[in-house]
């Protein structure tokens, strides 16, 4: 018998999200020894054109990584969604447009403009990308920028969402195990629309520091801060995303010293990212007087790109004003 | 409350006649009593508004606003009772530092800081009540309409009607 087939393909990303696959070490083995891998351009050889030829449904586990920022992203999306019976929006940028995402605060004209315009580009003539020019071969074409960049779900159907950047290579070797048994007929696939990989809670829930419901006069930035290793990071003032995020990660960061960054995304039952932190930036503002809470927030450098870092895409809002104007 | 924007396409020759549509936030205790008021003295105010009552100001999650933004709103209203009177002791104080924290994060958004309004209204203030809608309706309608629609338009699901009993 023939073994079930597995595709990973990456969109806007890093690439982080491989490495993270390839880092759960040995169990890397048992993906193989399930799966055939039929797609995946990171790891080996095979081209659009034969998976443009498989039969839809063909593939059983797409693990699909990267945000939609161009046509051919997009295109992808959408042929692997035939392709495959399982699709999962993998890692941050799939699931909420992550870093990339940053970009849906600029018009798209600026995003190019500062990627071969500034000066920390070495491009003397200024030349811009075409996105089709004439050979004498033939017309050869590149990929055209989308206005805003697009999670996945808002272009294809997803069946689960793995959040993380990257997912904890724990976590996805718990899931290929899932898996594995499910092929097994030992376990059961969680519901549709489920998120995998990840807690239900927040990483204040996994946070190993104390908090005291204390307020503050103000807002600083960690790396200003002597912070107390002990008690919580926003009670002191750091702006921490942890009562918004998802847990999964094992509260690594503010273990480790650092605020979090809010990498795994909403928190169950959280509809927008940003909205559940300013509510609860807003609660340990300690003052009364709208001029003593304007000076405490000036502590806030950027707040939309502290709230929305990893998750703008995939916000409410989706994208800023001048961002989403420019595809018009 | 998408469809506004929508079929009446903002032209500027009919600026004058664009009707924003602002979603309000009241409180159970104060402005919810203040727009009641204004209702029953028969006071007459700018239709534009939509109110919907929170037992509370500190109940509204920012989510609300964005949320009301996102699908189609011109502009959002909060109000609640003034500082020092609130039904929960100092809830109000928790949405004002909300406030000011969301109006900062919708500014980065492309989001005009005219477009989101905060009202203290007590039981007894239907008049100022009705003057600052109308005032927050003159302050919005030059702004034109948000119509915020990135990507493929819309994309806040319509909510499903459901009946409640008075």
């Amino acid at each position: 018998m023939s073994k079930p087939k597995f595709a990973m393909y990456w969109a806007a990303s890093c690439g982080g999200c491989e490495i993270a696959v390839l880092n759960i070490h040995e169990k890397i083995l048992d993906v193989d020894a399930n799966f055939e891998v039929v797609f995946w351009p990171v790891a080996m050889d095979a081209k659009y054109k034969d998976v443009e030829a498989m039969e839809d449904g063909a593939i059983l586990l797409t693990l699909f990584n990267g945000g939609i920022r161009n046509d051919e992203n997009e295109h992808m999306a959408k042929l692997l969604r035939k392709k495959s019976q399982i699709l999962v929006a993998f890692g941050s940028c799939a699931c909420e447009g992550c870093i990339p995402g940053l970009a849906n605060f600029s018009p798209i004209q600026q995003v190019v403009d500062t990627a071969f315009g500034t000066i920390s580009t070495d491009n003397p003539n200024n030349v811009r990308p075409q996105t089709s020019y004439e050979m004498p071969e033939g017309a050869i074409h590149i990929p055209t920028l989308l206005p805003v960049l697009k999670t996945l779900d808002q272009v294809v159907d997803v069946d689960y969402y793995m959040p993380g950047c990257p997912p904890e290579s724990h976590q996805i070797a718990a899931v290929i195990d899932l898996v594995i048994q499910v092929l097994q007929g030992k376990a059961q696939l969680p519901p549709k629309g489920s998120v995998i990989g990840a807690g239900g809670s927040t990483v204040c829930d996994e946070c190993p520091r104390k908090r005291n419901v204390k307020t503050i006069k103000e807002f600083g930035r960690i790396q200003l801060t002597e912070a107390d290793p002990e008690l919580c990071l926003l009670e002191q003032g750091i702006p921490c995303n942890g009562p918004a995020t998802r847990s999964g990660c094992g509260a690594k960061c503010p273990s480790a010293g650092a605020q979090c960054i809010g990498c795994y995304g909403p928190a169950e039952g959280v509809v927008d990212y940003g909205a559940r932190l300013i509510a609860a930036f807003g609660s340990v503002i300690d003052a009364d007087k709208p001029e003593d809470i304007e000076r405490i927030l000036d502590g806030l450098v950027d707040p939309a790109g502290q709230f929305y870092r990893f998750n703008l895409a995939g916000s409410l809002l989706r994208a800023a004003k001048p961002a989403w104007k420019s595809g018009d | 409350m998408t469809d506004t924007p929508e079929t009446q396409p903002f032209d500027k020759a009919q600026g004058e006649s664009f009707e924003p549509v602002i979603i309000g936030f009241t409180c159970n205790w104060c402005s919810y009593r203040a727009a009641d008021m204004a209702g029953t003295a028969r006071m007459k105010y700018a239709p534009n508004v939509r109110l919907i009552r929170l037992m509370c100001s500190g109940r509204l999650d920012p989510t609300f606003v964005l949320k009301a933004f996102a699908g189609g709103a011109d502009a959002v209203l909060i109000s609640g009772c003034h500082p020092g009177d609130c039904h929960y002791i100092n809830q109000n104080y928790k949405m004002l530092r909300r406030f000011h924290l969301l109006k900062r994060v919708l500014q980065q958004m492309g989001i005009e800081p005219e477009r989101l309004k905060l009202l203290w209204a007590s039981a007894a203030e239907g008049a100022i009540f009705a003057e600052e809608i109308n005032k927050f309706v003159e302050q919005v309608r030059p702004l034109g309409p948000l119509n915020w629609k990135p990507g493929n338009g819309a994309h806040v699901e319509a909510p499903v009607h459901e009946e409640v009993p008075a």
